[in-house]
Order: structure tokens, then sequence, then C-alpha cells
């Protein structure tokens, strides 16, 4: 039999392949169209920069069975309350950081990165970091110096990236604005720093 | 005419020339991911080697680059290597595509340069302009970016201008409409945003959308036209294959894309999106791998370059195996939610890497060895049996299997015991991280990492030197 049955034609084949490819594109794009709603800052997955005005907690959340974030009374960084416009330049340069001084080829954050060092997404939660009130000092002296404070017996120490104390202040804020963000749980069975109520 | 066996240039056309210089850059790349990552794997295990020199962060920076960017040089060779035979026309704009070659080379010396003496700046944007971006395999700073995207643009042109005045095969269709696709969504990468889930949202599109899809067609493509080479598979079967393959792999890789939306801060609507979709990425995997089989079985595994068609066929079995089947075993959400940014994902890239796109590369390198020898033999009894490419083809796959399957073992402990019991804290990690099983992962994938810089070693020796004095012509396949 020489004729080629349809749906081994390379013409059939060809269509399908076209209108597979829109088909999927279109539902992407509108698929997108909706999600970037839905993670923009201000949103109810993605909080506001000024969320680092606040107690941050990470709690069960009986119905999705996961944690979540839970947003609680004011606790401002550094003491500092800040507007909208100076929380966004404070996570602005704190993001702008955690780029310049490569974090994610050691780190993970949101899962993604290098697996060398701890994930980020939390840290700002860690219980590693002592007693909240001490945290954000703690976070920035170490940021500072990290040289002589391995936090483990393997050795692994993180080098002295030469961050400036306005930097350090800054990626604490992205730090804690990023724990904020609603991630279905992610990492799982996160044992969060114990907060006084 | 230069003697047979001999290395001409004489022997290559016009595009196939220009390849040349692609691979040449490609090779140095390889090298160079092999030696940082090694460097890089060894940190693990000594933590103060070359600490405050050359971190970490700044090998494995250039491991993963000089992937992509040798990935990529090797592509962009094949594609001038098969362009004026597949066209029947000559490179359109050959004098233009040597010159953005060395501006190509050049910007890829200079950015590994400054990663490695600058290495890092302050938290301003200048430093994502001119020192590094710091987002996961797309580093570059701004400014070579936008290099990148001129050098490419031009090759795009090279691509369909040749196809449009020349011959406009199935082959010349795909691969047009691929690297549209493929360069286009480099720009979703072009940009800064404070927002991290936004940035990672769109910095998937850059990465996923390359390696599980445009990728993905680009070297169906390339294999398409090494099949018809090696083999001398019909035009017809090889094309028909293809268009099943760009309607499986778009139809499961392009919304497979949520498999990375899981975590991210995106809509729980993605764990079902991304899980069902993802799910199916391994089809057109097999599909693939059923192609070279049936192709291979209908010509009796009769080929004209043994080298060559052996990495054909690592392909076919190393994309199903690495994208495949590593990819499906943790991408549903109910299991990616303890094995995201663990061991697991390093294992899988590894072999998924290598497997899909390295073996590809390495197969057109035989191609144009033995065309740059004047065609000669590459068939079977090969000098001294030739246990060169053999040995380097057995110890390259056998030491990157043996790194994955290490660095899985390191993925299952990490992700029990960080994840499932030790509450993902940053103590938990460093408990995993200290455990002996641990350990022994990343002692054996440095082991088997060294096993594939001998067996690169080799295979640079044989690409030198196979087919040399050589007096045999490259042997004849009547067509099947």
């Amino acid at each position: 039999m020489d004729q080629t049955a349809w749906w081994a034609s390379g013409s059939f084949w060809r269509k399908a392949a076209i209108w597979v490819t829109g088909v999927s594109m279109v539902a992407l794009v509108f698929l997108s169209l909706d999600s970037l709603v839905k993670i923009s800052a201000g949103s109810q997955r993605v909080p506001a920069y000024t969320v680092i005005n606040h107690r941050i907690d990470y709690v069960f959340n009986e119905e999705r069975r996961v944690q979540q974030p839970q947003i609680g009374p004011e606790q401002p960084l550094f003491g500092r309350k800040l507007d909208a416009e100076q929380a966004e330049a404070l996570v602005r340069q704190g993001k702008l950081t955690v780029q310049a001084k490569n974090c994610m080829d050691c780190h993970t954050l949101l899962g993604n990165g290098a697996y060398f060092a701890p994930d980020l997404t939390k840290a700002w939660l860690d219980p590693l970091w002592g007693a909240a009130n001490e945290r954000e000092q703690q976070m920035v002296d170490f940021m500072l110096d990290p040289t002589d404070k391995p936090h483990n017996v393997l050795g692994r120490r993180m080098p002295n990236l030469h961050l400036t104390r306005d930097e350090a202040q800054a990626v604490t804020g992205f730090l804690k604005w990023m724990s904020a963000i609603d991630t279905n749980g992610f990492p799982y069975n996160f044992t969060s720093m114990k907060q006084e109520n | 005419m230069a003697a047979l066996g001999e290395i001409s240039l004489s022997n290559l056309n016009g595009g196939q020339k220009l390849a040349l210089k692609y691979y040449a850059l490609a090779g140095v790349l390889f090298a160079a991911q092999l030696l940082f990552g090694l460097i890089a794997g060894l940190q693990y295990l000594m933590p103060d080697l070359l600490f405050g020199v050359l971190d970490f962060s700044i090998n494995r920076m250039v491991h993963i680059n000089a992937l992509v960017v040798w990935l990529l040089c090797g592509f962009i060779g094949s594609v001038y290597w098969l362009l004026e035979e597949e066209a029947q026309h000559p490179v359109v704009g050959l004098k233009l595509g040597n010159l953005v070659f060395w501006a190509f080379a050049s910007v890829v010396a200079v950015v590994v340069l400054v990663y490695l003496l600058v290495q890092t700046g302050s938290g301003e944007a200048a430093t994502i302009w001119l020192i590094t971006e710091g987002r996961e395999y797309i580093e570059a700073p701004r400014w070579a970016d936008i290099a990148i995207v001129a050098s490419v643009l031009v090759f795009f042109y090279n691509v369909a201008a040749t196809f449009t005045k020349g011959r406009f095969t199935g082959i010349a269709g795909v691969l047009v409409l691929d690297l549209i696709a493929l360069f286009g969504l480099y720009l979703a990468g072009m940009f800064y945003t404070t927002n991290i889930s936004v940035d990672q949202f769109w910095w998937w599109w850059v990465i996923h959308l390359w390696v599980e899809a445009t990728w993905e067609v680009l070297v169906g493509a390339i294999l398409a036209y090494g099949l018809m080479k090696t083999l001398g598979a019909r035009r017809e079967i090889v094309e028909t294959w293809l268009y099943v393959e760009v309607a499986l792999m778009f139809g499961s890789g392009i919304l497979g894309l949520g498999h990375h939306y899981f975590w991210i801060g995106t809509p729980e609507y993605w764990l079902s999106i991304g899980g069902f979709f993802s799910a199916l990425e391994p089809i057109p995997l097999v599909a693939m791998t059923v192609h070279a089989v049936y192709d291979s079985g209908t010509h009796r595994m009769r080929n004209t370059n043994h080298p060559a068609f052996a990495w054909i066929i690592a392909a076919a079995f190393g994309n199903f195996l690495g994208a495949g089947v590593w990819g499906f075993m943790h991408t549903l959400p109910q299991i990616n939610l303890f094995t995201h940014g663990t061991q697991w994902t390093a294992s899988h890239g590894h072999l998924a890497f290598f497997g899909a796109f390295a073996t590809v590369n390495i197969a057109f390198f035989y191609l144009a060895m033995q065309k740059l020898r004047g065609d000669v033999w590459m068939g079977g009894a090969l000098p001294d049996h030739g246990w060169k490419w053999k040995w380097s083809f057995g110890l390259l796959n056998i030491g990157m299997l043996g790194m994955t399957v290490a660095l899985l073992v390191a993925g299952y402990v990490q992700s029990h015991l960080e994840r499932a019991i030790g509450g993902s804290s940053w103590s938990a990690y460093f408990e995993a991280q200290g455990h002996p099983w641990f350990q022994q992962g990343i002692w054996w994938r440095e082991v088997f990492g060294v096993l594939m810089v001998a067996g690169f070693g080799l295979l640079v020796w044989d690409l030198l030197t196979a087919g040399r004095r050589e007096a045999r012509v490259i042997e004849s396949l009547s067509p099947a």
C-alpha cells in the first residue's frame, strides 16, 4: 500500500503542530494576564511593600492544609515606619543588592537558584536568628561580616560580599517582604521562629 | 584539492566554515563548564577551597553560563552547518555572519573576565547593566544581553533569508519559526522588577520555554538533518516525525511551564495545569526515541559516521531519560513540594542538559570533522577499533549517569531530612547537608565528574585525529 494514511501524513501533522502551538500560546497568554494581576505587589498573594511595617507570621490553614503568611499588627522594621514610597525604595534596593551580589548562585529564592546555601524564601522567619526582637540586627550584622559565623559544622561559610550597612538593611527589608508572599505552602512544614503574642 | 584524510577548509561550504568557528568556541566553553563545575563540586567537600577568591557562587555562575553559551554556540554552528545544503543556496550574509561571530566571541570573553575579576557590584542598577544581572542562567549583564540580541538577529536573518532565497524545506520552516520564538523569548528576561514573583514569572518564560520547548524543537530539526546524513533516512519520514514532535513538544511544553509556577506566589490553579501538562512532557521524548530506533532499524544500523550516530542515539535516550523520566519523577506538585530547590533539581538538570543537548552538539562535531577531512570513512573497522571515540563516549556517558544518580541520592536525603522531617529551616538544611548519605552522594558526584573530564580529553583528542591518514571515502548508503 503506497498511500499514506491521513494520520501518518506530513501535512496532517504540520497542521496539528501549528494548531496545537497556537492554542497553547493563546491559553498561556490568558493565564499569564490573570496571574500577573494576582501577583502584583499589593495583591492578596503578594503583599504591598509596606507589609514590612507589620509583624509577619506563617500559620497553618486548616482548609488549604498548608501554611500561609499572616499579616499582624504594626511592627516596623528597624523601628521606623515607612510610607509606601519609602518601603518600595527600600525593598527595591534590597532586591537590587540580592542580584548585584549574586545571592542566587548559592542560595535559592522561592526555591530557585543554587543549593549550596539555605533557601531564603522564609529567611525572615527562621528560628536561627534567635529572638524576634534581635533578628533585624542579627541579620544586618551577619551580612556585614559573615565569614566567621558559619552556622554549621560543615565549614561552609558565606564570603564577605562587602555590603554597606544601607544595603544590608535593604536586603533585610526585602527578605521580610518576601516572607509575606503566599507560596502555596512552600517550603513544606516550615518551622517558624517563635514570636511573642 | 587536499588529499583525503587531511584537514582542509576547502572541503567545506561557506556556512560550514563559519559553523566550525562556533564549534571551536563551543568546545572551549565546554571545557570551561567542566573545569568550573569540578571546582564548585569540590567546594561542597572542601569549603575553604578558594574561599574569598573564587567563591562557589562565581564558579557556579561560570559553570552554568558556559553551559548555556556552549550549547547555543553548538546549535548556531549546526544550523550554519546544514544551512547551505538544506537551502541549496549559499548563506546570504556570510561576511556579516563572520563579523558577528567575532563580536559574539569577544562579548563572551569580556563577560567571563568580568565574572572572574570583578565578580559582584554594589546594589544599584549600574551593576545589572555592567557586571551581572544576578539571575540564575541569565546572569549576563544587560549590555551583553543587547549585544547577544543584535548577534542573534543577524544569525536569524541569515537563516531566514538563505532559506527564502533557496529551498524552503519542512526542516527550514520549523527552524525559522522556532528561532523567532527562541530569540523573542530572550527579551522576556531583559528587565528589572522589584517584585520577585513577577521577576521569576518572566524569568521562567526564558528558561523553561527555551530548554523545554524551543531548544527541544531546535535540536529536533537539527537531528532530522543528522538522521538523513548518517542513516540516509528519507526526508518525508524525518519531516513528518519532526511535525509530530513539534505538536507534542509545544502541546505539552508551553503549558508545562506551569510546573515552575507552583511556589513562586502564583495562583493555585497552576498546580493542576502545571502538573497535568508537565506530566505529558515525556511523550514527545518517547516519540523521539521511537523515531530514532525505528529509523535505525529500517536501515539495519548501517550509517556513515559511527561516532556521530552513537551520539545521536545517546541523544534520543539521554533526552528521554534526563528530561523525560528525571523530569517526570518530581514534576507533580505533590512531590515537587518536597524536592523543589534540592539536589533533585541538580540531578535532573545535569542529565537533561547533557542528554538532550550536549549529545547532539557532539554528534555534529563528528560530522564536521568527517567532512573537514574530505568526507573520509567513519563507519566500522576504524583504525585501533576506534577506541578513542568509544572510550570517550563511555566515559562521558557513564560519568554523567554516575553524577546524576549520585546527586539524586543526595536529593533524596535532602528532601526527606530537610523538608519532610526537619521543618525546612536553616538548621534542618545544614543537618541534611551534613548527613553521611548526602556527603557520599556529593563525593561520588565529584568522582564521576572526573570521569567526564577524562572523557572530554579523549573526545578532543579523537576529534582532532579521527580520519587522519584514512584512505577510504565515506560509505555510500542505498536508500531504504
